[in-house]
């Protein structure tokens, strides 16, 4: 099972509109690569970009791949952003290295696991090591935990990835999305 | 596998990229970012000096956002093994414009010469089709390297990957910028594009 149980509003349960606010804010900056390994969390954002005329949605084998291709997007002249999940941040360790040695605009938005409510403790250390993971790759960590707060977090993180080439991770933190619900 | 007849990577390099145009030429970290600055410093030259398994994606990251530009990856065997998976995503996207070149020397050279996968097991050329990049072949002489150097050109014929084994020879190394602003930056110039 797939289902998420998002835990503070009913009406949303279906369609949240944060995934469309994150849409938005995307065609705004130009994002023209958009490297991702699927999460259900991610699922309704990927399947806009899938739509997207103007977006090349390249799905990866692991999440490392998504930092080199953003880094050759820039190379050739476009922006990008990389959808994962939290348990694939740290696959990507040794390649964040490129977030430094081009100082190009990265942006990534990582659903969280293993912080709230979880049903699975194989998510829980690289969950709990998400963030930590990202300060010390040199990469600044902004986190959205709140529907109503998510369309400035991704804002403020476009703007300074894209305007100051200041390499940027949101956080899509697990209460925002919902537990994963396990059923048999 | 066969030791016989193993090419010379300087020269192999020397003669793929001796018709490049306006063609973006993007080197694995190790020796393949050396043959290509020995083949001769271009602003177009995108060198790698670490991030191993990364090559790949980086020209699929230029070769998208530049469909009428040749791209051309060259690399080594253990360079591309460690970024294996990104052969099936090239094969998802098939850039018509990408090009990726392993030299294959089947040894980790700039380690100690340890034998890498190649040596034994694994076929490149096999798991590159595998992963449906349809035009996959090795190439075996200076002939064959010289007859396929045009289609390097062709931005609607590709994805193309050439395995071409080579000797094993460490070779004194021809050190090409390693700061990477400078790299990205350059390239970026030459494609028209100002600094931020």
């Amino acid at each position: 099972m797939h289902a998420r149980n998002a835990p503070s509003e009913k009406a949303a349960e279906t369609t949240p509109s944060w995934p469309e606010e994150i849409f938005a804010i995307l065609q705004r900056f130009d994002v023209r690569q958009v490297p991702y390994v699927p999460d259900a969390g991610h699922s309704q954002l990927i399947e806009r970009v899938l739509g997207a005329s103007s977006m090349r949605a390249v799905p990866l084998t692991t999440e490392e791949e998504g930092v080199a291709l953003l880094a050759g997007a820039w190379a050739g002249g476009q922006r990008g952003v990389l959808l994962m999940q939290s348990s694939g941040v740290g696959n990507c360790v040794n390649m964040f290295s490129l977030t430094q040695i081009f100082r190009f605009p990265f942006l990534t938005i990582v659903t969280m696991r293993g912080e709230w409510g979880e049903f699975n403790p194989w998510q829980v250390p690289m969950g709990s090591t998400t963030a930590g993971v990202f300060e010390l790759s040199g990469i600044k960590v902004l986190r959205a935990s709140r529907p109503n707060e998510v369309r400035e977090v991704v804002e403020a993180a476009a703007g300074q990835a894209y305007n100051a080439c200041t390499p940027t991770a949101v956080l899509l933190s697990q209460r925002l999305i919902g537990a994963k619900v396990f059923t048999k | 596998m066969s030791k016989a007849n193993l090419l010379e990577r300087r020269s192999v390099v020397s003669a793929l990229l001796a018709g490049r145009k306006d063609a973006i030429a993007v080197g694995g970290l190790g020796a393949s970012t050396y043959d290509i600055a020995a083949a001769g410093d271009h602003d177009r030259n995108f060198y790698l000096w670490g991030a191993m398994g990364g090559a790949v994606m980086i020209g699929l990251g230029i070769a998208l956002a530049q469909p009428k530009l040749p791209i051309v990856v060259i690399t080594g065997d253990g360079e591309m093994l460690m970024g294996i998976g990104s052969l099936a995503t090239v094969g998802l996207q098939k850039p018509r414009n990408l090009t990726i070149i392993v030299l294959d020397n089947e040894v980790y050279g700039e380690t100690g010469g340890q034998a890498s996968h190649t040596a034994v097991n694994t076929d490149l050329v096999g798991v590159a089709k595998a992963c449906g990049i349809v035009d996959a072949r090795t190439l075996a002489t200076m002939a064959e390297i010289e007859a396929f150097t045009p289609a390097m050109q062709d931005v609607t014929g590709g994805p193309r990957f050439a395995s071409i084994k080579i000797d094993s020879a460490n070779l004194e190394r021809v050190l090409a910028s390693r700061d990477g602003s400078y790299i990205v930056t350059r390239i970026r110039g030459a494609l028209g594009f100002a600094p931020i």
